[in-house]
């Protein structure tokens, strides 16, 4: 089983590093031939890093347009976030104090964390609408995130694991070395799911994370009477007179 | 625009190969069936889904030579299944919002309830990620792993004749407003894969009638209307008669006025349609009153550009660059645009990077124009920002009382308010009209917050669906701004709504009266301007 999770994670990494790399690098290559900033839109550079500083830190255009996904959804990123900073402790030796500072408060974002998931799966079976644009794909992925979190719950409340040999498994892949895993089911359960995660990200609807940092609408300066905006494809088109 | 004014076909043309819309051929087109506006809501709660309320909203499809004058296959080419995924790739390729917009949607259904036509019909596939969905289905099937897998599990689909048909119905039921996109927290605009999706269906024959005849008129006679030079001429002779006699003041509509300064470019329904000319009428007006010269142009007389409604680069390059050659030909040093929402958004946003006209080029083909127009002024203008940097500096002069008769509201028009701007901050475009309006009327009144400035409400014509066999789908997709209309008809007693867009005036005009409106109540900002200005003559 070491051996097992081991390479399944070098190849999760792997895939999840090469996989986010092709697709950003997909985004950047492929050309926005028009301005088209949702208006109101920043006039300036730095109007539009504030943008989406709030776009991607505070869920803006989501808090304008629903309060119950808004609030759903920013407990379950917020409390992710949390969560994946307390897990840095299992990768790093000494762990930064910051990292030490939030491990009590990465351990109850856990339970919102669920909370969040599990109203935000409530929501795909008792809202029509949502249902009706629910795919099972939707489903397993909240499935497969809460399963993650109650699993990872599970290990810290109800049948401990020893952290320490995680740890030391863990610092030993980062130097191409395997060391033994505790023999816990939960324990094969929860990293088995994060390898699945890890795998499918740059295949799902995961990238939105990437991509919302290249959504036209939000990331582009509202000035095209200032400058010309040319696209490559399009920049001899018609221009012969 | 030619909703009143252009014949429409009662029958699909009968091409034998061209696809009927998936409803069966026997099925009564819209007209027909008698269309009713569907009742207020007491508060504006979210419809339950009516699943295929809208299936029988079936668009012209495009005879063949309508199709062909615009470069497009005549009929469904063979192996247009192939064809049509493969032009996919192509746009994947060429466009970043479609691309990422393909991959970052989570289903999160924010924009479940934004759409004006969901709200009005409650068909589930017009809600806006439903409507994307019908082409990421088939992306997913052809572009990603997991589809290519398991098809089932992400919700792809083959690309068939039912898919097609689907598109064809839906992507004719968006009128590329961009209100979803306010909402969506990854900026997901539908309009960008309604216009991909128009743009592949047109690729592989399969064209919708009313915006194909548009674009052949635009081609061959200069306008969308395809009203021939003299007629113009004509017209315009016939409003300096009618002014003149009306206030006393010589007010010239001059057409292809060599060495003007200013060239007005400007919806072709302006020169006759009602209440559009009224609003022409004070263009001219104020060039008047501040002493600019002017002109329009007969081989520019449309700023109306809807190649941006099928998705189509090379089209709404084409048309936006007779505006180019006018201006050259004319020597004219400022652009100035009239009244019309998605032609301000072509003009504004587009017309820099398809024609040059704007600033700040390195290129000879931009350089040649922009280096004879005057960097003192935007290139293009709004003549709203024309109007209201005239006002500010005191050099027109108004008779407010005259729009006493009038309580005005004003309607914020889909391309202005989301996809360009006025002015010199974001939001110019909601306080300019606005302002002009408080400086030549007594008494205004905003609607709703909910339904303003980068909220509002899509007229429900827009995006090249103002023809008559959608009229169901257009008096349903009035819905919300209907409310929000009522609302302060009945509170405030408003009976003038101002806008800025032809399309939305032709709209209103057409659908008012299905919600026991006047149809006469929508007019222009400057049909305002119109009513209030002092005319050197008087003064």
């Amino acid at each position: 089983m070491n051996l097992v999770f081991a390479l399944l994670f070098y190849a999760a990494t792997v895939i999840l590093v090469a996989g986010l790399v092709f697709r950003i690098y997909e985004y950047a290559r492929v050309p926005a031939p028009l301005k088209i900033p949702t208006t109101p839109a920043p006039t300036t550079s730095g109007g539009v890093a504030f943008r989406m500083f709030r776009e991607v830190v505070f869920f803006e255009s989501l808090f304008k347009s629903n309060l119950w996904i808004w609030a759903l959804g920013w407990l379950f990123h917020v409390a992710l976030a949390l969560v994946l900073l307390r897990h840095l402790r299992y990768f790093t030796e000494p762990v930064n104090f910051i990292i030490a500072f939030i491990q009590p408060f990465g351990m109850y974002a856990g339970f919102a964390m669920a909370a969040g998931l599990a109203g935000l799966w409530a929501r795909r079976f008792l809202v029509e609408r949502i249902r009706y644009i629910s795919t099972p794909s939707d489903h397993l992925m909240l499935a497969l995130l809460l399963g993650i979190a109650i699993t990872g719950l599970a290990m810290k409340f109800l049948m401990h694991t020893d952290v320490v040999a995680v740890k030391v498994f863990f610092l030993g892949l980062m130097r191409f070395e395997i060391n033994p895993l505790p023999a816990d089911p939960g324990l094969y359960l929860h990293l088995g799911l994060v390898a699945l995660l890890m795998i499918v990200f740059p295949v799902s609807k995961l990238l939105h994370a990437p991509g919302v940092f290249f959504s036209p609408t939000r990331n582009q300066v509202d000035n095209p009477r200032e400058t010309r905006h040319l696209a490559p494809w399009a920049a001899t088109l018609g221009t012969k007179n | 625009m030619a909703d009143e004014t252009t014949p429409v076909a009662v029958a699909p043309a009968p091409t034998s190969s061209a696809p009927k819309p998936a409803a069966a051929p026997a099925a009564k087109p819209a007209e027909k069936a008698k269309v009713v506006a569907p009742a207020y809501r007491d508060y504006p709660t979210i419809p339950a889904l009516k699943f295929d309320a809208m299936v029988e909203s079936n668009p012209y499809v495009a005879a063949a030579a309508h199709n062909e004058s615009v470069g497009f296959p005549g009929t469904l080419v063979d192996g247009w299944e192939q064809k049509a995924v493969a032009k996919m790739g192509e746009l994947l390729g060429k466009y970043r919002s479609l691309r990422v917009y393909m991959d970052a949607c989570v289903h999160c259904g924010a924009c479940t309830d934004k759409c004006h036509y969901f709200i009005g019909t409650g068909d589930p596939k017009n809600m806006p990620v439903a409507r994307q969905d019908l082409m990421r289905s088939v992306y997913r099937r052809y572009y990603t792993l997991p589809g290519k897998l398991f098809p089932r599990l992400v919700g792809a689909r083959d690309m068939t004749k039912d898919v097609l048909d689907d598109w064809f119905r839906y992507y004719n039921q968006c009128s590329e407003c961009r209100r979803c996109s306010v909402f969506c927290p990854y900026g997901i605009d539908t309009a960008e894969v309604t216009m991909a999706a128009k743009e592949i269906m047109h690729s592989v024959g399969l064209g919708h009638k009313y915006v194909n005849e548009i674009i052949g008129k635009v081609h061959k006679i200069g306008n969308n209307l395809g009203l021939p030079g003299p007629a113009l001429e004509n017209t315009l002779e016939g409003l300096e008669e009618d002014v003149l006699e009306d206030t006393g003041a010589a007010v010239k509509y001059p057409l292809d006025m060599q060495g003007a300064e200013v060239l007005l470019v400007t919806p072709s329904a302006d020169f006759f349609a009602e209440p559009h000319v009224d609003s022409l009428i004070g263009y001219g007006k104020v060039f008047h009153a501040a002493g600019i010269s002017w002109t329009l142009s007969s081989k520019a007389s449309e700023a109306g550009n809807f190649g941006m409604f099928i998705g189509n680069y090379e089209q709404m390059q084409k048309i936006a660059m007779r505006v180019r050659e006018a201006a050259l030909e004319l020597g004219v040093k400022r652009i100035v645009v009239g009244e019309c929402g998605h032609a301000w958004r072509v003009a504004y946003a587009f017309w820099n990077t398809l024609t040059g006209v704007g600033a700040g080029a390195n290129d000879p083909f931009a350089i040649q124009l922009q280096k004879q127009l005057d960097p003192n002024y935007k290139q293009p203008s709004h003549i709203c920002e024309v109007t209201w940097d005239l006002i500010q500096q005191g050099r027109l002069k108004f008779n407010k009382e005259a729009n006493d008769h009038r309580i005005v509201t004003f309607h914020d028009s889909c391309n202005v308010a989301r996809g360009s701007r006025m002015g010199d901050y974001a939001g110019g475009q909601f306080d300019i009209p606005r302002n002009i309006i408080r400086a030549v009327a007594n008494k205004y009144v905003d609607m709703s917050e909910a339904t303003t400035r980068e909220k509002t409400f899509c007229c429900g014509g827009g995006g090249g669906l103002l023809t008559d066999e959608l009229l169901d789908l257009r008096v349903k997709g009035a819905l919300p701004r209907m409310e929000a209309l009522k609302e302060i008809v009945d509170r405030n007693g408003v009976n003038f709504m101002a806008t800025i867009c032809a399309i939305c005036k032709a709209q209103f005009t057409k659908v008012l009266p299905y919600y026991g409106f006047k149809m006469g109540m929508v007019g222009g900002v400057h049909q305002l301007v119109s009513t209030a200005i002092v005319l050197n003559s008087e003064q």
